[in-house]
């Protein structure tokens, strides 16, 4: 019963064979190895989980991996894997001390990225709004909004998928098979 | 300075970003875990994946009370992907109570009946969710697969759910042997409150409730073992906040030498308390199943698992009275209250014990009568949650306060004031025997100057002279409270610190760490000793592979204790390089200073060597050396604090309530916190962030609901409410500054703070808002409805109506 599958993620192209019951999150974290996006709840509410899916955000643990079959996602591996050289939201949460435990925060940034692309020069309450689907336990969420309007005063780099290839042609390339 | 490490070798605390900044205590150092945090690159329990790896499931009590007449587990032992299924008569001898974590206090008057829980429940179970089958199988889905199969048959048993109940003759027994469902009773004093009843002009008495919570860390419990039957040795994986406790438990049981075993508390998503209970039942379970299978095996804590199998706290009903004079000045409070224990009593009275103590605050109260039955109740066991029953004390001293100052014709900050210890009286001797089984002092304080502060920052004068008018359905109120922490105890942590032939510095040390900073805080005080880079500074720690001494992260201690502790180390390892460098530069040690990675003779440019040229030369290849020479730029140092360290402070709120929905929003809050010298500002506020949003829940959001039947109704974060982004406002922060006589580096703990005061500030806060209504607010947690109801009922009281 299980079903062949091809998805991009963070500009690579992934094929996989998995059960239809499968939740997207434990096919990014288990299969891919992509341990970045982080399991809370596993019933949509807090919000770490949160991965792009063709741009938009969702709840990696109410989706199954078969629906994600012939979509683009981006985790938070997809800003920057590397501590070296972090993306301008990521080191924006670095400077403004957004985060604690750090549980949470990568739902946290795949939720803000795009609702900076949309969102340009956001409000506190804006910026409130925004997040209040993500649970942070540590921050008490001041810092979390700061470090948001930081990114926001850094114009358009906050906002850039950096690493994520964005040619038109899906699946064509590395092709890493499970 | 120079970096010699490649850069694929670098750790993320040696690695980004150099400043060649070294003299950091007291800065607002970015954090060193950061980076890896940000990018996915950081290892949580359920990152960790080795090949061959089981998952594990648990069968948990469906029922808080009730005799196991059968469980069946034989469809599920034939599932496919099924590997073993355990029941408790399956574990033979390894089946064990667990240990008592903490004993009884020397107090007194104490009664202390001990009850642990074995890890898989026999006969009987006593709350919903404990665990009565483990599945082991190829896959998490395949395991809970087997689990849903499972059939228990259960003979329903009456419960105890309300602790008052639960002491009345003919309550049914959650543990017969006992006799009754007496955990324990202490009674502890200072002076004879009856003296203070007897000249009192007034006598005020209250009940107060305050109930449960649950911690709700967004990591939630998770455990992977890995035996090595060629090397004989067990790997652990585990979101605890106490690794080498867990490791030598482990060895304990499982007939291991502590070398043996390896715990490792990785990156820990958020503990605030229940992590430091050990072991979980999961804890004991899961690396017995991976020796006895020879397979890792791994088990992570589903949320709706989290809310019935992680330990909770907070419940407790007081009965309190304050005998006060006409002026204000307090003479005696009397305290008698029920303490909700749970099921099983592994962690001892820590938590009834800090409300004791706790209740007392920065105010000098002559004299203290106190006592509290601590209950078994159907319910999960309670252990230390952030604030571990300091809120409650909190609570009641200060409604009782508030209620006084009423009376009286007081401001609410002036009977305050009236109160508190002066500055000229510390060490300050409070008699009663706290959780760390010391009298109570506090060590060092200055209370009115944190007072003044957090009115001036919250406008008090302004708001109570020019109250804005009501707006519609919306009334404002303010409210200001104060507090101590006990911080810091004992008995001890230590730390490792060497610097390595590259001239970067590894500090190790035993405490675990749950997002608190500690890489940084850390590596900012062996910088500030040894005049290295920050980020020259690996820091270690949670991983018993690596330090081998310790007892965990608790009771706002990591900075206090396991901090001076690397204080401590770094000076020894810099006394050490002083040393040396003197002979080879042919100085005195004590003309020689750390600067930069040199050594260097002090006011003499040139006469200097690395950090790395004589680490190297501490641990010659060939050669003689010294008798009693050590090799290497290394020291170990341990350290543990007479008694706690007393934090103080005070939180200050204006809140808007609208009297048609109940609602309630806060327009202001202000903390004003003394924990001694200051690290980082930064983490410092970020803890006092936390903790206020976590008071908030508390307060106003979070309740955990049980039924008649013991059934928590709302074990989801659907139903249980976690503050979001919209109900947690700003928090100005202000500082006050007394040092701790305790500890070399002057710090008291603030990890739990800002937790603690919220429900006394809250309930003051809307009570202003409301007043004229008549209502008192005794009770937390509140949420609209219940305000709606005691504003219901205060009218019907002046209407003289039941």
């Amino acid at each position: 019963m299980e079903r062949d599958i091809t998805l991009r993620v963070n500009g690579r192209s992934y094929d996989g064979k998995v059960e239809p019951r499968l939740l997207l999150c434990d096919f990014i974290r288990h299969d891919l190895t992509l341990t970045g996006t982080h399991v809370g709840c596993e019933h949509g509410v807090c919000g770490a989980c949160t991965v792009l899916l063709d741009g938009v955000p969702v709840r990696s643990c109410l989706t199954f991996a078969v629906q994600a079959n012939g979509h683009e996602v981006m985790t938070v591996e997809g800003l920057s894997s590397d501590p070296a050289n972090l993306h301008p939201l990521q080191q924006s949460f670095w400077e403004a001390h957004g985060l604690q435990c750090g549980f949470c925060t990568p739902g946290i940034l795949m939720t803000v990225l795009p609702f900076l692309e949309e969102n340009r020069d956001p409000s506190e309450d804006e910026i409130r709004t925004a997040i209040s689907g993500n649970i942070c336990r540590c921050t008490g969420y001041q810092n979390i909004v700061d470090a948001v309007k930081l990114a926001a005063s850094k114009g358009e780099a906050a906002r850039l998928r950096a690493s994520v290839d964005t040619e038109d042609s899906p699946f064509d390339q590395d092709g890493g098979v499970l | 300075m120079t970096s010699t490490i490649p850069e694929s070798d670098r750790s993320e605390n040696a690695a980004v970003h150099h400043t060649g900044e070294t003299r950091s205590f007291g800065k607002r150092q970015k954090r060193n875990e950061d980076p890896r945090l940000l990018t996915g690159q950081a290892q949580f329990v359920d990152d960790v994946h080795i090949p061959g790896m089981l998952h594990a499931a648990f069968k948990r009590s469906d029922y808080a009370h009730a005799h196991l007449v059968s469980v069946d587990v034989e469809e599920a032992r034939s599932m496919p992907g099924v590997v073993a299924v355990y029941v408790a008569a399956d574990l033979g001898d390894y089946w064990q109570p667990s240990p008592l974590l903490v004993p009884a206090p020397p107090a007194q008057h104490v009664v202390f009946n001990e009850r642990t829980a074995g890890p898989l429940a026999r006969g009987k179970v006593r709350y919903v969710g404990e665990p009565i089958v483990l599945v082991i199988a190829e896959s998490r889905y395949l395991a809970e697969d087997a689990a849903d199969v499972i059939m228990i048959d259960y003979e329903p048993l009456p419960v105890v759910v309300d602790p008052a109940a639960g002491l009345m003759d003919g309550a049914p027994l959650v543990h017969e042997d006992v006799g009754s469902n007496l955990a324990a009773h202490v009674i502890q004093s200072k002076g004879d409150y009856e003296v203070a009843r007897a000249e009192a002009d007034l006598i005020i008495s209250r009940h107060f409730d305050y109930d449960r919570g649950s911690a709700a860390p967004m990591e939630t419990r998770g455990i992977v073992a890995q035996w090595d039957a060629l090397a004989h040795h067990l790997s652990v994986w585990d979101s605890t906040q106490a690794p080498i406790v867990i490791r030598n438990m482990l060895a304990g049981m499982l007939g291991l030498s502590q070398r043996q075993v390896r715990v490792v508390a990785p990156y820990i998503g958020g503990g605030f308390g229940p992590k430091i209970m050990m072991p979980y039942p999961e804890e004991a379970l899961v690396p017995w199943a991976a020796m006895r299978l020879n397979r890792p095996i791994k088990w992570i804590e589903d949320r709706q698992e989290n809310f019935v199998a992680m330990t909770q706290e907070r419940g407790q009903s007081h009965d309190a009275e304050i005998a006060l004079t006409k002026d204000g000045i307090i003479l005696g409070v009397k305290d008698v209250f029920l303490h909700d224990n749970g099921a099983y009593d592994p962690y001892g009275l820590t938590v009834p014990l800090n409300t004791q103590t706790h209740l007392l605050g920065p105010y000098i109260v002559p004299h203290y009568y106190t006592e509290f039955r601590a209950v078994f109740t159907n319910k999960i066991i309670v252990t230390p949650y952030r604030g571990a029953g300091r809120q409650h004390g909190v609570f009641v001293i200060e409604r009782l306060l508030d209620a006084a100052a009423k009376e009286l014709g007081l401001d609410p900050t002036e009977i305050r004031r009236r109160n508190l210890i002066p500055p000229d009286q510390f060490p300050y001797n409070n008699e009663v025997i706290g959780q760390d089984f010391t009298h109570l002092t506090y060590d060092s304080g200055n209370y009115e100057p944190v007072l003044n502060t957090a009115m001036k920052m919250i406008g008090w004068e302004e708001f109570r002279s020019s109250r804005p008018s009501v707006d519609g359905t919306k009334r404002q109120g303010i409210g200001l409270v104060m507090y101590v922490e006990g911080t810091g105890i004992g008995p001890y942590e230590g730390a490792r610190i060497q610097v390595e032939p590259t001239g970067k510095v590894t500090v190790v040390t035993g405490v675990g760490t749950q997002g608190q900073g500690h890489y940084t805080v850390f590596a900012q005080l062996a910088a500030e000793v040894l005049g290295i880079a920050i980020d020259d500074i690996y820091v270690s720690t949670g991983d018993t592979a690596q330090f081998n001494w310790g007892t965990g992260t608790f009771a706002s201690r990591g900075a206090t204790v396991a901090g001076s502790a690397v204080h401590s180390a770094a000076v020894m390892v810099a006394d050490k390089a002083k040393k040396l460098a003197a002979d080879e530069l042919e100085a005195a040690p004590e003309d020689i200073e750390l600067v930069d990675g040199f050594a260097q003779v002090r006011g003499v440019p040139g006469a200097r060597i690395s950090l790395s040229e004589l680490a190297n030369r501490a641990n010659p290849l060939r050669g003689a050396v010294q008798p009693g020479t050590e090799p290497g730029l290394e020291a170990t140092a341990y350290f543990g604090p007479p008694m706690q360290a007393t934090a103080a402070g005070a939180h200050a709120a204006i809140v808007e309530v609208d009297t048609e929905t109940f609602d309630v929003k806060i327009l202001k809050y202000v903390v004003v916190h003394d924990c001694g010298r200051v690290i980082n500002p930064m983490i410092l506020e970020g803890q006092v962030h936390g903790g206020v949003a976590q008071g908030i829940g508390n307060a106003f959001y979070e309740q955990l609901v049980y039924d008649e039947d013991g059934q928590l109704l709302n074990a989801s974060f659907m139903d249980y409410l976690v503050p979001t982004s919209m109900d947690v406002p700003r928090i100005d922060v202000g500082h006050e500054e007394t040092p701790s006589p305790l500890n070399p580096i002057g710090v008291k703990g603030a990890g739990e703070a800002g937790a603690i005061p919220v429900g006394a500030l809250f309930a003051q806060a809307v009570e202003d808002a409301l007043r004229g209504t008549g209502v008192e607010i005794n009770v937390i947690p509140l949420n609209p409805s219940k305000l709606w109801e005691l504003v219901r009922q205060a009218r019907l009281d002046m209407q003289g109506l039941p």
